[in-house]
């Protein structure tokens, strides 16, 4: 951003009090949907997928506008590609384990 | 010798040395905590009650005030790198300084967290869902801590370098805003995981 204008850099930080902004109010919404979740008493599935997909808009926002990523250089998600892959592998390790038939023998 | 690449970009990669070595260890950082939440599924899955009874409950409204308090430290991060794009030293300051400020409040509402359940008697062994919670928030914790210090150098005697080569240190407040993004991105995740679901 160092070579960018004055202007350009001005219209960057009004994205990023937009960004912020829709933060705090997701952050308001996760909070209320955890209490719904819990006065309603709802599946746990139910609270899983909302709580978490609030937390994916969220850390996309964040990922894609406060870290860059969404201007980013290919390199950036060459590596980012290569961590989801072993990522995915980690999270299904516990799936994994418990499919494990030699634990049953 | 000057070290290569510390402010323009290598023409193969693209990026400037300390961006793609910052990029590379926030990879491994998503591995460490990555190792840490499927240990989480591993242990919710395993459990038909969760939390397991008996857990006290954790406090939601200071754990919100925090996320709110982290949001607030990112955009405050990312406005002290805008302020050097303008070549703002003070804007630089002062914004970084907020971030500095941020961190020590989420330290000190953590501490009092952690000072609430332990003065209880509510320590790691109590069950498995308070074992979870110590060690994923207090690896957090160490984030913070470590960022805080990078930072707190940058605000003081390390902005000196702006006089002498203004680039360079772009280039680190850069490095040092996308680590401390990073770290509000783990918050983001952890505090529906372990304060709301």
């Amino acid at each position: 951003m160092s070579e960018h204008s004055v202007e350009e850099v001005n219209k960057h930080i009004k994205k990023y009090i937009g960004v912020f902004i829709a933060l705090l109010v997701l952050t308001a919404i996760t909070v209320a949907a955890g209490l719904l979740h819990t006065t309603l008493q709802m599946s746990v599935a139910v609270g899983i997928i909302i709580g978490l997909s609030i937390a994916i808009v969220k850390g996309t926002l964040v990922a894609g506008y406060f870290m860059h990523l969404f201007d980013e250089k290919p390199l950036i998600f060459w590596i980012l590609a290569f961590m989801a892959f072993f990522f995915f592998v980690l999270l299904l390790l516990p799936i994994i384990t418990q499919s494990d038939s030699l634990s049953t023998m | 010798m000057d070290i290569p690449y510390t402010v323009s970009a290598r023409k193969d990669t693209g990026l400037y040395n300390g961006k793609l070595g910052l990029w590379l260890f926030l990879a491994s950082e998503v591995m460490l905590f990555g190792g840490l939440f499927s240990a989480l599924v591993l242990i919710r899955v395993g459990n038909a009650v969760w939390p397991p009874a008996g857990t006290p409950e954790l406090n939601v409204a200071l754990a919100t005030f925090n996320t709110a308090v982290l949001i607030t430290s990112s955009v405050t991060a990312i406005l002290s790198w805008a302020s050097l794009a303008k070549k703002d030293l003070g804007g630089f300051k002062k914004y970084m300084g907020i971030t500095i400020v941020c961190g020590f409040i989420f330290l000190m509402a953590k501490s009092f967290e952690y000072y609430g359940k332990l003065s209880h008697g509510v320590v790691p062994s109590t069950n498995v869902f308070m074992g979870v919670y110590y060690t994923m928030t207090f690896l957090h914790v160490l984030h913070v801590i470590g960022g805080l210090a990078v930072m707190i150098y940058l605000w003081g005697p390390g902005s000196k370098m702006w006089h002498t080569n203004p680039g360079r240190f772009s280039n680190r407040i850069e490095c040092t805003g996308l680590y401390w993004h990073f770290v509000d991105l783990v918050w983001i995740f952890l505090f529906p995981v372990l304060y709301l679901l």
